[in-house]
Parts: C-alpha cells; sequence; structure tokens
C-alpha cells in the first residue's frame, strides 16, 4: 500500500494532543497516512491556507467552518467538520488586580462570578479571547448576556500572548485554552475563577476540518485520516494512558511544551491560584468518552445561531456536521455511534444512558449553567 | 498620485519595515504608516484609518488585526484581501511572499493592486536577504568548526593541513556523510575528552 500524504494545520495548543498522538504513536501510518503537521502562525493563516489548499485538512475552533461556510466575515468557504476534536478545555481567568476585588468566590461558580463582575460597574470589562470565531467568545457572549449592564470590550490576543496581556494591563479578563491559562497562573499573573463547562458542560471546542470539494475528492483520505484521529482520541482519553501521553506530547517537536504545561489540561488538575493546591475538575476536556468526538448537528446549529446567523444559516451549518461520514467512516473500528445525530442542547443535567449502534451509551452533561436548552430540530 | 491611498505597515523588524516603506514611498505612496508594536495596533487602526493594511501572514497579531475590522463600527470594513480570490495569480505571490493584507472595502482592484505588488516584492528580496545572511553565517561557522577539527588532528596525529584536511573528506566520503558533519563529531568528542 503506498502511503498517502496529507498536510493538516493545527495550532500548538494542549488540545491539538489527537492529531500529535494519531502522528507519533503510529495511528495515522497503520491507515497508510503520512500525516504532515504544519504548524501555523495564527488561526487567520491556518484558514487562509485551508481555504487556498495549501493545508488538506487542519484543526479548527468549531465556529471557524461555520462562519466560513456561511459567510460570516473572514473568508467564505465551504469547509466541513469532519469530526469534533475536543470538547471544553479551556478557562476563564482575571488579573491579579482584578482578582482582589473578588474575593470569596467559588472556582467554578459562573452565576457568582457574573454577579460579582456586573456589581464593580465601572468602565467596561476587557476580556482577551483568541479569536473572533471561537468557542470562547461565543461562551463569553452567552455567559455575560444574563447581566446586561456589565459593559464586555473583547480584544482579540493570540494565546501565546494573553499572559502578557494580563500582566501589561491591556485586559482585565481572558478566555483561553491551555496551556495558557496555566501559563499565567504559573507566572503569577492571574487568577483562573472558572473553565468554559462552568457555562456550557459539553461545548465543542476544536474540530477536524476539511474544504467541502476536497472531502468529495479524496473521500478515502478523509476515512483514513478520521480512522487515525478517532483512535488516537480514544487512546489518549484511556486513564492509563495519560502520563504516557503527556510525555509523548512533551517530546514531541509539534508542541514543544513542558510537561508541567500539558499536564493540568489532561488529566484535569488545574491550578487556578499560585501556590494553591490544584483542583480536580470533572472532564476538563475530552477528547473521546462520550462520544465526544461525534460531530452532533445541533451543537453545529447552537453555534451558527450564537454566531448571528439566521433560520437558513443554522440550517446549512447543521449540514457542515458531517455526522453521515462520521457513522459511515468509523464502522467497524469499535466505534460507538448514537442513534440519533442531533439532541436538544443543554437537556442533559446528569449522565445519561441513549440508545447507540451497540445497545446504549452514556452521554455527559450538556446543561448550561442558566438551565436553557436549545432544540434545532424542524418544527413539522 | 497615489497619495490619498493610507497604507499601515505592521512589521516589528526595523529592517524589514523600512524597506517596505522605502519601497512604497519611492513607488509614489506617502501617506505610509508603520507600527512595530502591537499592544497599539487596535487604536492606531482607529486613528489612522488605514485603506490598506500589510502584515507578515506569519505575524500571530494577525488576529487581532482581523478582529479590529469586525469590531470597527463604520461602515468601512476592512476585509482581508484572500476575500478577494478574484486574482489568483496576486494571492498566490502574496502567500508566497508571506505577506498578508486588509483591505477597506470599496477599494477597486486595480487600485490595490500596485501597492501590493511592491510590498511583495520588497517582502521577496527581504526574504532573500535574510536567507542569504544566515547562509553566510552559517558558512562561517562552518568553516570555523572544521578549521578546529584540522588542528585537533594536526595536533593529535602529527599531520599537516591538507592531510587533515583530506582524512576529514576521506572519512565523510566513505560514511556518506558532509565534512561539515564529521568535524563537528570530532569537535565535540575531542571537547568531551578534555
Amino acid at each position: 500500500m503506498t502511503a498517502v500524504v496529507l498536510n493538516c494545520g493545527y495550532v500548538p495548543l494542549v488540545d491539538c494532543a489527537p492529531l500529535v498522538i494519531a502522528h507519533e504513536l503510529g495511528f495515522a501510518a497503520e491507515q497508510g497516512l503520512v500525516l504532515n503537521l504544519i504548524q501555523q502562525p495564527s488561526w487567520s493563516a491556518l484558514r487562509d491556507m485551508l481555504a487556498l489548499g495549501h493545508l488538506d485538512a487542519a484543526q479548527m475552533l468549531s465556529p471557524m467552518p461555520i462562519a466560513m461556510s456561511i459567510g460570516l466575515g473572514g473568508l467564505t468557504a465551504s469547509v466541513d467538520t469532519l469530526m469534533v476534536l475536543s470538547v471544553n478545555g479551556t478557562v476563564f481567568g482575571v488579573s491579579n488586580a482584578l482578582a482582589s476585588e473578588l474575593d470569596g468566590l467559588h472556582f467554578g461558580d459562573a452565576d457568582a462570578l457574573l454577579r460579582a463582575l456586573a456589581a464593580r460597574g465601572g468602565k467596561p470589562l476587557r476580556v482577551g479571547v483568541p479569536f473572533h470565531h471561537s468557542m470562547h467568545r461565543l461562551l463569553l457572549r452567552y455567559w455575560t448576556s444574563a447581566a446586561p449592564h456589565l459593559s464586555i470590550e473583547e480584544v482579540t490576543i493570540p494565546p501565546q500572548r494573553m499572559t502578557d496581556a494580563v500582566a501589561d494591563g491591556r485586559v482585565d479578563a481572558f478566555w483561553v485554552g491551555e496551556p495558557w491559562g496555566s501559563v499565567a497562573v504559573q507566572q503569577d499573573v492571574a487568577r483562573l475563577m472558572m473553565t468554559g463547562r462552568d457555562v456550557w458542560q459539553f461545548a465543542p471546542e476544536k474540530v477536524l476540518a476539511a474544504r467541502q470539494d476536497w472531502v468529495a475528492e479524496h473521500s478515502d483520505t478523509a476515512r483514513k485520516l478520521m480512522r487515525a484521529v478517532f483512535q488516537a482520541a480514544a487512546w489518549i482519553d484511556t486513564p492509563k494512558n495519560k502520563p504516557l501521553a503527556i510525555e509523548i506530547l512533551a517530546r514531541s517537536e509539534h508542541l514543544s511544551m513542558s510537561p508541567e504545561l500539558i499536564d493540568p489540561a489532561l488529566t484535569g488538575h488545574i491550578v487556578a491560584r499560585q501556590n494553591h493546591h490544584p483542583l480536580q475538575v470533572e472532564r476538563f476536556l475530552q477528547f473521546h468518552k462520550h462520544a465526544a468526538s461525534f460531530p452532533w448537528r445541533s451543537q453545529a446549529a447552537w453555534i451558527a445561531h450564537h454566531l448571528g446567523a439566521d433560520p437558513d444559516g443554522v440550517e446549512l451549518a447543521k449540514g457542515t456536521f458531517r455526522s453521515d461520514l462520521y457513522r459511515q467512516n468509523l464502522s467497524g473500528i469499535d466505534a460507538d455511534m448514537p442513534g440519533a445525530s442531533e439532541k436538544v442542547e443543554g437537556s442533559l443535567r446528569f449522565e445519561t444512558a441513549v440508545a447507540s449502534s451497540r445497545g446504549h451509551m452514556i452521554l455527559a452533561p450538556d446543561a448550561f449553567f442558566d438551565g436553557k436548552t436549545f432544540d434545532f430540530t424542524p418544527k413539522n | 498620485m497615489n497619495e490619498d491611498l493610507r497604507i499601515l505597515v505592521v512589521e516589528p523588524n526595523r529592517d524589514r519595515v523600512c524597506a517596505i516603506v522605502d519601497a512604497l514611498n519611492a513607488a509614489g505612496w506617502s501617506d505610509v504608516k508603520a507600527l512595530a508594536q502591537i499592544s497599539n495596533l487596535d487604536r492606531t487602526v482607529k486613528d489612522f484609518a488605514p485603506d490598506i493594511v500589510l502584515i507578515d501572514l506569519a505575524n500571530p497579531d494577525r488576529d487581532t488585526l482581523e478582529h479590529i475590522t469586525y469590531a470597527t463600527e463604520t461602515t468601512k470594513r476592512a476585509v482581508a484581501l484572500f476575500v478577494d480570490q478574484t486574482d489568483d495569480t496576486l494571492t498566490k505571490a502574496a502567500l508566497n511572499a508571506g505577506v498578508s493584507a486588509y483591505v477597506v472595502d470599496g477599494l477597486q482592484m486595480d487600485r490595490i493592486k500596485p501597492v501590493l505588488e511592491t510590498a511583495i516584492a520588497r517582502f521577496q528580496i527581504m526574504r532573500q536577504m535574510q536567507s542569504e545572511l544566515n547562509a553566510a553565517k552559517q558558512a562561517l561557522e562552518d568553516r570555523k568548526t572544521i578549521d578546529r577539527a584540522k588542528g585537533i588532528l594536526m595536533r593529535q596525529r602529527g599531520m599537516s593541513e591538507d592531510e587533515a584536511y583530506n582524512l576529514l573528506r576521506k572519512t565523510a566520503m566513505s560514511q556518506g556523510r558532509k565534512v561539515i558533519n564529521v568535524a563537528h563529531a570530532l569537535v565535540t568528542a575531542a571537547d568531551l575528552l578534555t
């Protein structure tokens, strides 16, 4: 079998782990795939490279392919989500100065934190987010819309510069993916207040994306890629593999990060404040368990709706989350499939058994902090 | 003739920025501003109100710039050049040269094109110069290493300079390696032993 070379773009964050593991542990090679991982300097650069054909596939922030497909600014192109690469994994932190005004709050109490921030009054709160079309920004918007008097100024800052931005006082708070939250704590410039899952318990964070025409023309390569990444994700999410996964990721040239910076995200041991004990955050970052990699069409709908798309845009977005391809391409490798491809987002408050191809599977809670639910199934 | 076009160049490298600004000035655009510090990007874009922003494709601050284009509340809204894919050659040239441009909506392509072509040409020259400089530095380093290796052989084995070099070359050839690699291995080993 001749190996197929596939150029895949990524941004060096902990949650690119499934791609790195697929490459390093040979899951890609087993599929006859040479997974050529190409680091990108920014999300806009990655997007352009994918749209213009310099990359075959890419890790993307989950709203990116949807924004591109609907044409919500940036570059318009039909880009599909083959699978979800990671669920959750982001943190919200505040500068030390702001933290001193917010004493007595429990970590992860999204409600109380919002009330405390709103009660401060005064100037708009400047919050750093890594990209405009990001789950970080959507969660920030969703969360703060519950406090209409709280004025937010969004500042886009590349994740690797977030720590400096907090230290320089350019932002009062930030919403960022690991390791950059932990870096800010280590450098003693910020305190983490909650994680992304305190606002939405099961938020699709990064996705594996490819151009629609590429997927159609290279269906076999797409299938190989999906199978390799699926197996890598399953491997990482197995608790006994975590120490080794951290070691491999730390040694990989693709991340160049110390194991101490990879550990919190993978184990959920989050240090919120310097010199404090780590907190154990359940489901801080998930790659595989609870059908984490399944591209629910309802997730796409939620994203499109909160990006400001009209009903047509929401329908279009649903079609870009290729649960059809996921079912088709991952058969025969021990992948359990949920019975449906849409769910009412936010309706699960506890772990819940649902029908699946093997009988039943356990879905993780997906509730929002305010208890709202979102049903995007057509009303007829 | 082109004085009405306002151009902002975002580039932290001083030499590069001078070269690009000079090239743009020479080509007839005098309303050019350079910015190295990204922390001022937001304010500069608002105050200076450029028609075109040029930024290195490899610069992570592109994402910040792109956000400003969403946040701008004027009717003038900047869009990435790559939105306009009508000119494939220009897009490819820009990508290859590593220049990325954000262009305020409503500008005619024929007005943008010469600015970009000037910038792209300058980016390519700068890149070329950088790689030549790196190559020259590397060659100098290599020569030093080979000289040290020759010196070691001359001292330890009583060889002449030519003999020492021939031995290095013979060893490299028989092992299918480069002379510099053999020299490097020898110098490292000698350092460990002394």
